[in-house]
Formats: structure tokens, sequence, C-alpha cells
């Protein structure tokens, strides 16, 4: 009868599970309008990011001093900037910037939050204190200050917004971390691991980390739109990237100048900001509903 | 109540001290020498020689930090290099004005955020409500240095109706407010409808309307009482985004205050100055933080009495 069934079809209820698990996810997104709308927006940015060169017939860097501060064109779409750049290319090439900004420092800080709020939260004692009074201090300095300060020490560049933003962000992943961690290590099977005699590191790593990867992408999704901010932030007060670069912070600071003349070298770069930002956002909502109905509201 | 706000505020200590070090560390372990960096090539090696001399650069590290941290707690931050005055003179005198803006921005926060998080939750899923979330997403997810360009030029530039920069008169705190007022505007509007959201499933609730109460009563006399504890409490944790925000704020309006004055000090290398300036933040963010943990236990009191089972 069943009982003499293949063992595998024992086995089979779980997988069906996770499949189901990840289907009901897929449906709960794909279900959520401004979650897909922003999808696609997010899509389309990276392709024109990477393609940037080939989709713009303009160069991002050459001066054209006879050509500055024209008005919306057939051949530029959005004016042209003081230099006689066009205003369209900027900003496709300064969304190679905000891209790798919002993604490399949100996956640093998130690594480092995750490692230490997962040990500060099963190892517990000196650990846990050590940790969490570290990232009580970075908690407590206001974010932009603390990247200012480091632009300020490291120097304006690239490389050293990451590391700014990346000590800003790891703080508050961690404390995430560290109380969904606090809330597994009581379950009924990490305390079936530990009387099986598993390590304290095999627990941790494969059967503490896989119940917060959820968290985790949500996150990470969120964090992004966060750090596009604050690198445009920085770069618009001159200690982020640096010209002839194409950042949308420093497109606004630099287009301000010339307000009267040509609005839309400062205003066509915000909008980019504006519209990049939203749309992570409703991503970072929609994974949030769809993985973790609880968060929501 | 009070052993609660004691011990709340030692705990608070060696966050502090752990600040300054962290703070310390990351201006004075700068590769190259700060006094020669400031003043480029202007300076004699004679003249470097003395301001550093002066700023006792040459002491051991150990040393440098135990006096920084023992003049500071006597109110002594040391002297801006560039301005030649005393950093904690320029910071007090610079501080009204950050506090003023803070302040306005916090009332317009509070005036179109808490009334619309009221609408949209108690009107849920209707257009309003979607109105008012979009308008809260939008004042988020804007730039404030865009949407400061944005209103100078249609009010200041174009309608000629407020000025443009600059500190003068309560005229020039109206934009900067709005500007920075908005963005936090959307937090509290988000904040106030979840947070209503979440009262309004209590069986209290369901207990005041079955008793016949009209709707209006319901929210105002029993939900909105405790829906806005979380409300009142952040805008202190929000010190914090106020500061970031005032200096882009203050940066792009000209207005002389804490935030400016970092600035500055970063375009002009001046090293104590920034030291000065990001640790006085820092401490006006602890303490927003200690203000809002002990207003959260007046207001709630299960979380007073949480805090005793832990303690």
């Amino acid at each position: 009868m069943t009982l003499s069934a293949d063992p595998a079809a024992i086995l089979e209820p779980e997988t069906i599970e996770e499949a189901s698990f990840l289907r009901d996810t897929m449906r709960a997104f794909r279900r959520n309008r401004m979650a897909m709308v922003g999808l696609a927006f997010v899509v389309l940015l990276v392709l024109g990011a990477v393609f940037a060169p080939w989709i713009s017939p303009h160069d991002p860097y050459r001066v054209e001093l006879d050509e500055q501060l024209l008005p919306m064109s057939a051949t530029y779409w959005l004016g042209t900037d003081n230099f006689g750049r066009d205003v369209l290319t900027r900003i496709l090439y300064g969304a190679r910037i905000s891209l790798v900004v919002g993604i490399v420092p949100s996956l640093v800080s998130l690594l480092i939050g995750t490692v230490l709020g997962i040990l500060s939260g099963y190892m517990g004692g000196k650990t846990d204190f050590v940790v969490m009074r570290l990232a009580d201090m970075m908690i407590a300095f206001p974010s932009l200050l603390l990247a200012m300060v480091v632009m300020y020490t490291l120097g304006a560049n690239l490389l050293n917004i990451f590391l700014a933003l990346a000590l800003v962000g790891w703080a508050s992943v961690a404390r995430v971390v560290r109380s969904q961690t606090l809330a597994l290590r009581e379950k009924e099977f990490i305390e079936a691991a530990r009387a099986n005699g598993t390590s304290r590191a095999v627990i941790m790593f494969s059967h503490i980390f896989p119940n917060v990867v959820p968290t985790l992408i949500v996150l990470f999704s969120l964090s992004i739109p966060e750090a596009i901010m604050w690198e445009s932030s920085l770069s618009f007060l001159g200690v982020g990237v640096q010209p002839p670069e194409a950042s949308w912070g420093l497109l606004v600071a630099k287009g301000k100048e010339y307000m009267f003349q040509a609005p839309a070298v400062a205003i066509a770069p915000g909008v980019a900001i504006l519209l990049t930002v939203m749309a992570f956002n409703f991503i970072g909502d929609g994974l949030r509903d769809a993985l973790d109905p609880s968060m929501k509201d | 109540m009070l052993m609660f706000a004691l011990r709340r505020i030692l705990v608070s200590i060696p966050v502090l001290i752990g600040i300054t070090l962290i703070l310390f560390i990351m201006l004075n372990v700068v590769p190259g020498d700060p006094v020669a960096l400031m003043m480029k090539e202007h300076a004699s090696p004679e003249v470097i020689e003395r301001v550093r001399a002066q700023m006792h650069l040459d002491d051991p590290l150990v040393v440098r930090y135990l006096s920084f941290l023992w003049n500071a707690l006597q109110g002594d931050l040391g002297n801006s290099i560039k301005l030649n005055r005393p950093v904690t003179d320029l910071l007090l005198k610079a501080f009204p004005n950050t506090l003023m803006l803070a302040v306005c921005a916090a009332l317009v926060s509070w005036v179109i955020g808490i009334p619309a998080g009221i609408l949209s939750a108690v009107r849920r899923d209707s257009l309003l409500d979607r109105f008012f979330m979009g308008f809260s997403l939008l004042g988020v997810s804007m730039p404030v240095f865009w949407s400061a360009l944005l209103l100078q030029y249609v009010f200041a530039m174009q309608l000629k109706l407020l000025p443009v920069s600059g500190f003068y008169g309560w005229e020039y705190m109206v934009l900067p407010a709005i500007v920075l007022g908005w963005s936090s505007a959307g937090v509290s509007a988000r904040l106030t409808r979840s947070s209503l959201l979440e009262v309004m499933r209590h069986d209290y609730i369901r207990t005041a309307r079955a008793k016949g109460l009209r709707e209006t009563g319901v929210i105002t006399r029993h939900a909105l009482k405790n829906a806005l504890i979380p409300v009142v409490t952040i805008m202190a944790i929000q010190v914090s985004g106020l500061l970031s925000g005032a200096v882009i704020t203050e940066a792009i309006f000209s207005i002389p205050g804490v935030g400016r004055i970092t600035v500055n000090a970063i375009s002009s290398r001046d090293m104590p100055l920034l030291q000065g300036a990001v640790l006085f933040a820092t401490v006006l963010v602890i303490l927003g933080n200690l203000v809002a943990d002990i207003l959260y236990s007046v207001l709630d009191p299960r979380i007073r009495s949480q805090m005793k089972k832990d303690a």
C-alpha cells in the first residue's frame, strides 16, 4: 500500500514545499503592480547604463565650448551643459555610478552585518556585548556626517564612497539579524541540531543563516536606494565622486549654477535620482510583502 | 521612572566615549600632515612647525586623545585653524539657527504628516490614501538638495515670492523648513498610518464601537491616544535624519548653522572645527535618542514594565 511506496516520495513534501515557497513569493511579487513597474524601470536603467556608449551618439566627456547650454533639441534631447556636453548622455553614464554605488556597499554592509549579527545573537555573552555596543556607536553617528568624515580622511573617490557607505550601513543590518537569530536560537530544530552534536559553526551557517535570507533580501533591496541617495548627497556636497565623472549628485551641483539659462541641466539628473530611488523602493516594498507578509504596514 | 532614565543615561556614556575615540582615530590617523595639507604650499616650514606645536600634533596619540577628551568635557573643542576662534564659540553661535531650522521642519512634518497619516488610515485604500501615500513616497525618495533647488527656482527665482538664500528674517526660513520638513513628513505620515491601522485591530476598539460610539469618537478618543505614541517619539529619533538633512539644506540656502560649518570645515580642511562639529552633532543625536526612549516609557506603561523585567 502507500507505506511500501518509494522512499523518495516520503522526502518529496519538503521539496514541494520549498518550490512552492519560492513560487508563492514570485506570484505575490508579480501581483504587486508597483513592484513590477519598479522592476521594469530598473531593468531599463541597467540596460541603459551598460549599453550607454552604443545607445548615445555623444561623448560624455568631450568639451564643445561653442555648444554650451543648448536647449532641448532632436540632437540633444535634454540640451547641453556648460561644457557643451549632452545632458542625457551624462545622465546615462551617471546611472553606472549610481547602480554600482547602490549595489556594492549594500552587499558589503550586508555581509559584515550578517556575520556579526549571527555571531552576536548566537554566541551571546562578550561577543554580543562588544558587537552591539559597536553597532550602537555607529548608529548614533549621523550617517551623512560619518560618511563625510570618512571622505575627508581617505579622500574623495568612488572606492572610499563604498567604504564610507558600508561603514554606515552594517550596524542596522547586524541589529536586525541579531534579533532574528535570538528568536531562531530558541526553536526546536536548532535545539535538535545542538543535541545532535552539530558544531556551532555549522548551526550558524547552515541552520540559522538560511532562515535570515528572506530578511536579508528585503534589507538589501531597501538599502540600494538609500546608498544611491547618500552617494548623490556626498557628490552634491563635493566630497563624493569628482568631476569630470558624471555622478547624478554632481550633475545637479554643477547644473545649479545655470538654473536661469538652462534649468534642465540641474533638474533632469534629479529626476533620474527620484525615479531610481522610487523604483527600488517599490521593488523593496514588493519583496517585503511577498517574503514576509507580517512586516506589511 | 527616574531609575529608568538614570540607567538609560548611564548606558549612553560608554557609547559617547566610544564615539569620541572612533572620531578621533578617523581624523587623526590621516595619512599625511593635516597642517601641511591645510596650508598647502603657502606656509613656510617654520609656520607649519609652530601650528603643529600649538595643536600638540607631535605628542603621542594616546596623550592627544585623552587631552581632547578632557578638554571636550570642559567644553573646549580647540581652535578653528582657519578662523582662529574657539570651535565651541563658533558652534554655539551657529546652533540656534540649526535648531530653528529643525524645529520649523519638524512642525511642517507634523502639520502635514500626522493628519495625512490619520486620513489615510481611516480611509484605507481610498483615492485619498493612495494620494497621501504617493505624496509621502515622493517626499522620501526626493534628494533634499534637489527639492531645495526646485523650490528655490520656482518660488524665489521665478515667482519672486521668497528670498533665494541667506538668513535675515523669518521669510528666509520658509523654503528651507518646507524642504527639510517634507522629507520627514513622508515618514511621519507613513508611521501614523501604520500605527493607527495596527491599533484599530485591537479588541478595545471593537468594544468602543460596540457600545455605540461614533467613528470619530472611536478614533480621536481611543485609537489616536495609542497610535500617536510611536509618532511622538520618532521625532526625537529623527534628529539624526534632520541633522543630516540640515547639512545639505543649510549649504544650499546659506544658513549659518552647524551643518554649513561642517561643510566649510571639510572644504577648508579645518580639522579641529570638523571634529568639534561632528562631535556636537553626534551628542545631539544621542540626546535625541535618550529623550525618545524616556518619552516612550512615560507615554507607554508597557515599555516601562518591560524595562523593569529586563533589568
